[in-house]
């Protein structure tokens, strides 16, 4: 529904805090059920390191973890689709993270739950 | 009769516990399988978080030793069992000794960095290990890398073999993080032009002024702290060490060239341990370390009565922190024998 509004000139600054209460877990439970080392993550950043993909564009599977374990699933799916699912980051990772099984598990659950687009872009 | 006991290792943690074992009036056997006491201590040029240096240690510590303590170098225990009420071990050259209690302070290890093959260590020459890096101190020999340059920067690398189980080690050596602070600055009292990183994971400043020693690296001697860990190292055309990381707390990839690269090696079980525990049928040894009967509460006893442990052979320890459990070691075998 449309409404007309009148533009005095101002506006409201949307709030940039994680709203962790607001947020929508479902993704976490699921993923963290499919693939569990997800838990395992220290966020040492070696994944990132070594990631290609990561030079060109600013994926960080470090952050995709963040993501996905704080609820932010807004901006997730665009990032799991930078992956090449290279595997590079199984290599050297310290906490043996299934990391690549992790970027697919993540799609999966977000394409199952089908995520309102406008939620996913 | 004055009751007699074998102390295996003449590391810190045996050459404390030999002593006070002596002060309290026991007989005591310190074996040590290289031809001097002191173990890694007697290699490291200065100790965290005062500098203190290895050897001034060492000597202060073997103060403590006195007509009481035998120490049988140059030899290596190969047999240790239990018969009835004390215990015979005997060494690989024929020695061999009744005991009425032992005690193992076999130590650690360090970790082998070529085991670590992405960071380079034995292919890059600038890699080194915080071990070099300490002989390369003690020897007073003017600070230039191995190509002959003084580094216009020095990287350290946190975590090396220490909680990656890509190299089966869970455990955090607790140490490293410390020792890293004092030999960057350390460095930049040598070097005072150069840039000095460290890279790390999580800094554990848990010790006593050990967090004042990272604030005085960062004021005093401008030392980065990059938080992220290496995924790799590479040498350029010019035979500087390409570090490649993500830098965490920025969210970006980032690469910096070093003259010389020191990786903070950690602490594993002594290979050797797991020969006596064999022998004592120890069976808590779950990663090498030897598992107290209750880390709080009997962190110097074993499985074994009569088998008392101290050191770092129980788990990653400080030479103040060996010292403290060797003393305690030490009234645990008193309270044992009785006396």
């Amino acid at each position: 529904m449309e409404r007309k509004t009148k533009n005095f000139g101002y506006t409201v600054t949307r709030d940039r805090q994680i709203d962790f209460d607001a947020n929508n877990h479902d993704i976490y439970k699921i993923v963290a059920k499919a693939e569990p080392t997800l838990n395992l993550c220290i966020s040492c950043g070696s994944c990132a390191a070594t990631c290609t993909a990561g030079q060109f564009t600013d994926f960080s599977l470090r952050k995709i973890i963040l993501l996905v374990r704080r609820g932010e699933t807004k901006d997730l799916e665009k990032e799991v689709s930078k992956c090449m699912l290279c595997g590079k980051c199984l290599l050297v990772c310290p906490r043996n993270v299934n990391s690549r099984n992790l970027v697919i598990q993540i799609s999966k659950a977000l394409y199952d739950n089908k995520m309102p687009v406008s939620e996913c872009l | 009769m004055q009751k007699h006991v074998v102390v295996i290792g003449a590391g810190p943690a045996g050459l404390e516990t030999s002593a006070n074992l002596a002060k309290l009036g026991l007989r005591v056997t310190l074996v040590e399988k290289e031809a001097v006491a002191g173990g890694h201590l007697r290699k490291w040029h200065a100790l965290f978080p005062d500098f203190l240096s290895g050897n001034d240690a060492i000597e202060n510590i073997t103060k403590g030793i006195n007509e009481s303590v035998k120490i049988q170098s140059d030899t290596k225990v190969t047999g240790l069992e239990s018969v009835n009420e004390y215990f015979t071990v005997s060494g690989h050259n024929g020695w061999q000794e009744k005991a009425d209690a032992v005690v193992l302070t076999t130590g650690f290890q360090l970790f082998d960095s070529h085991r670590k093959e992405e960071y380079g260590y034995g292919i890059y020459e600038n890699v080194i290990t915080s071990a070099d890096l300490e002989e390369l101190f003690a020897s007073g020999k003017e600070f230039v890398n191995r190509h002959g340059d003084k580094p216009d920067r020095v990287g350290f690398v946190h975590c090396v073999g220490s909680r990656d189980e890509k190299v089966n080690n869970l455990h955090c050596s607790k140490v490293c993080c410390i020792t890293a602070v004092k030999q960057a600055i350390e460095v930049k009292q040598l070097l005072p032009d150069a840039e000095v990183f460290c890279f790390y994971m999580d800094l554990r400043m848990f010790g006593r002024h050990y967090e004042e020693l990272y604030k005085e690296a960062q004021e005093k001697y401008n030392i980065q702290f990059i938080r992220g860990r290496l995924s790799e190292s590479t040498e350029d055309k010019d035979g500087k060490i390409v570090v490649k990381v993500e830098d965490t707390l920025l969210g970006k990839p980032l690469r910096i060239k070093v003259g010389l690269l020191v990786l903070m090696a950690g602490m594993e079980p002594q290979a050797d341990t797991k020969l006596l525990t064999n022998m004592l049928g120890l069976k808590n040894v779950p990663d090498g370390f030897i598992q107290p009967v209750d880390e709080t509460l009997k962190a110097n006893y074993t499985e074994v009565p009569g088998v008392f442990i101290a050191g770092t052979c129980s788990g990653p320890k400080s030479v103040s922190d060996t010292l403290a459990d060797a003393r305690s070691a030490a009234l645990a075998v008193a309270d044992y024998l009785r006396i």
